[in-house]
């Protein structure tokens, strides 16, 4: 059974009297543990797509499925929720709360949202600080740490309270190709080790070759799938 | 919450200099009215003292009709001895009462055998008199500090005028109430200095005297006045006074006294009664200082925050704790200018009861300004402070918990 289900997705916004279609009737199914990408030039609907996917957004028509759950008749409450259990978040300046240290960061949605007790809320914290490599960074805070580590703080935090699925959209624009490289990989390592499903993201096309699947966007449509094999 | 609260504590400590000035701005806001009722509550219970414990006493009774009539000092209003003795004895039987004073008062002709005037006199028991109004003594400014018989006690202004000494003779000349004229020879036992406020310049004489003078067969009292043990207890001290003296003395639906507080005596109740109204606005202008310097700070914090919000948001933060974030933000800025501006506050009041102020009131002068807060004054202050920073900062942080995680994650 797929994870994520959209059928004839569409997107509108509207700038003062204009409407501008973002997606056109897109469709698509990931399978759980997949590491998928959208890829396409700026506007062509991967952030929207991304959006639609966590529940930040809802479809001008059309269905999104998440586990199960039709995401676009979702209230805020009910988002929030969903989002807290079921989706992780990367961004691409890393949005990590600057008055937290790393650790904190990693801990935020087990405290903040899913109220996991405080033994079992370490043993996780540590563990993923472990897994990407910051455990010696865990008491710094933001503005003490580079892009790279920052991104890996988000990719941790996005992780922490096990979702099924973790969006991150454009979450290598900001970094060196090198760390991006490096992100990737982790992102990798993590599916790989905790079989969570990774979407994300990118206009860059050497990434695209580090993906099992990968889906073509262009001016919101869907252009092409090509699988890792294939 | 312990988790949020250290959030937004740190949330404040990273913009320390705006932190800082809306802390300071609510410092000095709850100093300046922390001064301000200490100051003003100093100088009201000076003034309440001052006329109390000098001439009025706490409350005081009189025949029905009397006080309407009371600057005519008038004869047929008199409290025959038998109701007297009954009252007194009431009066006596209360355990609130620390003492009680009956007086004779009329009006007479003073005269140093060359000149006269018009002089107001209180026929008192001295004992009594000055357990009523303690204050009464430390006005006698010359001689002695009691009325023996044959003696008077007489207004500085009179003696000044009339050019009488301590230990000259005089004559009171006095109408009694069938209108037939008496006259009497005192010696000055003593000059009193004057009060400001209703009696405060008459002159004293011994009850019995009085009595003689104004050709009574039997004692007549013009009123009772009486000092409790705690001044705090007045009001229910006084309604309990009424309704025994009422279960007393009421006959046919009609009571014949009439029982005061020496605010319904004395017009300077009324600028008692305006300090407190100068309080309530001194207050008024802490809350809107504090309404304003709070919600400023806070939609500030949400305006630059926007993409915080947003993330916290994204991730599943519950709009209920990104509300409560906000607010203890604001609670916070509230709770460290309470307790700074009453730390402050506390320690400027110290340094103005050490420097020894002090100032006139009337005809007494250098009274020393002993300024204090009442400690439940200042936790009325510091609440108003707490609870108007929450206030303030209710709809910042209630638009930020409203707020779309994707149109806040766009916010540049």
């Amino acid at each position: 059974m797929s994870l994520v289900v959209a059928e004839s997705i569409t997107k509108d916004y509207r700038v003062g009297e204009v409407v501008v279609p973002a997606l056109r009737g897109v469709s698509f199914a990931i399978d759980p543990a997949s590491f998928v990408s959208f890829i396409g030039p700026s506007g062509s609907g991967k952030t929207t797509l991304l959006n639609l996917i966590g529940c930040l957004d809802a479809p001008t028509s059309g269905r999104m499925t998440v586990a199960g759950m039709d995401v676009g008749s979702l209230d805020r409450r009910q988002g929030a929720a969903f989002r807290g259990a079921n989706i992780g978040f990367i961004f691409q300046d890393f949005n990590l709360l600057p008055v937290l240290t790393a650790y904190e960061n990693i801990e935020y949605p087990l405290l903040m949202v899913r109220n996991v007790p405080p033994e079992e809320r370490r043993r996780r914290v540590t563990e993923l600080l472990e897994a990407v490599g910051m455990a010696d960074q865990a008491g710094k805070r933001p503005d003490q740490l580079s892009g790279g580590q920052k991104q890996r703080v988000a990719v941790a935090r996005a992780l922490v309270a096990e979702p099924k699925v973790v969006l991150a959209d454009e979450p290598t624009a900001n970094l060196d190709s090198r760390t991006a490289r490096t992100v990737i990989e982790l992102m990798k390592t993590m599916r790989d080790q905790r079989r969570t499903t990774f979407i994300f993201s990118t206009h860059d096309q050497k990434l695209a070759t580090e993906v099992e699947v990968l889906f073509r966007l262009e001016d919101g449509l869907l252009q092409s799938r090509r699988n890792g094999e294939e | 919450m312990t988790d949020l609260y250290k959030i937004a504590l740190r949330n404040l400590l990273r913009y320390k200099r705006r932190t800082l000035l809306t802390a300071s701005l609510i410092t000095v806001g709850v100093v300046f009215v922390l001064i301000f009722v200490a100051v003003s509550g100093s100088f009201k219970a000076m003034m309440i003292g001052q006329i109390t414990d000098s001439m009025m006493g706490h409350i005081q009774i009189h025949k029905k009709g009397y006080v309407a009539s009371i600057d005519n000092l008038p004869l047929n209003l008199n409290l025959k001895s038998q109701a007297f003795a009954r009252m007194d004895e009431l009066l006596r039987s209360r355990k609130d009462i620390e003492a009680s004073s009956p007086r004779l008062k009329f009006g007479g002709l003073f005269s140093n055998f060359a000149e006269s005037t018009n002089v107001r006199l209180n026929g008192v028991y001295p004992e009594r008199e000055f357990k009523t109004v303690p204050l009464l003594t430390s006005r006698i400014t010359e001689g002695k500090k009691t009325i023996g018989k044959g003696e008077i006690l007489i207004p500085a202004l009179l003696a000044k005028g009339m050019k009488v000494k301590v230990g000259d003779p005089v004559v009171i000349v006095a109408t009694n109430q069938d209108g037939s004229v008496n006259g009497k020879q005192f010696v000055v036992a003593g000059i009193l200095e004057g009060v400001t406020g209703p009696g405060g310049r008459d002159g004293y004489i011994h009850i019995e005297d009085a009595a003689e003078l104004l050709r009574m067969p039997a004692l007549e009292i013009s009123e009772i006045a009486i000092r409790l043990k705690d001044f705090d207890r007045l009001r229910p001290a006084f309604q309990e006074i009424t309704k025994q003296l009422e279960a007393e003395f009421r006959k046919d639906d009609k009571f014949p006294l009439e029982i005061h507080t020496w605010e319904g005596l004395s017009p300077f109740f009324n600028i008692a009664r305006m300090l407190d109204v100068m309080t309530f606005f001194i207050k008024l202008m802490l809350v809107a200082l504090v309404l304003i310097s709070v919600m400023n700070v806070m939609v500030m914090a949400v305006y630059e925050r926007i993409r915080e919000i947003g993330t916290m948001a994204a991730i599943g933060t519950p709009p209920g704790k990104i509300l409560s974030l906000f607010m203890l933000e604001g609670l916070s800025l509230g709770v460290l200018g309470a307790i700074t501006g009453g730390a402050a506050g506390f320690a400027l009041l110290s340094v103005l009861n050490l420097s020894r102020i002090t100032f006139d009131f009337g005809l007494q002068k250098g009274l020393l300004l002993r300024a204090s807060v009442n400690p439940m004054d200042f936790v009325a202050i510091a609440l108003i402070v707490i609870l108007v920073s929450v206030v303030a900062s209710l709809e910042p942080a209630f638009k930020a918990s409203r707020m779309e995680p994707i149109v806040a994650l766009r916010h540049v």
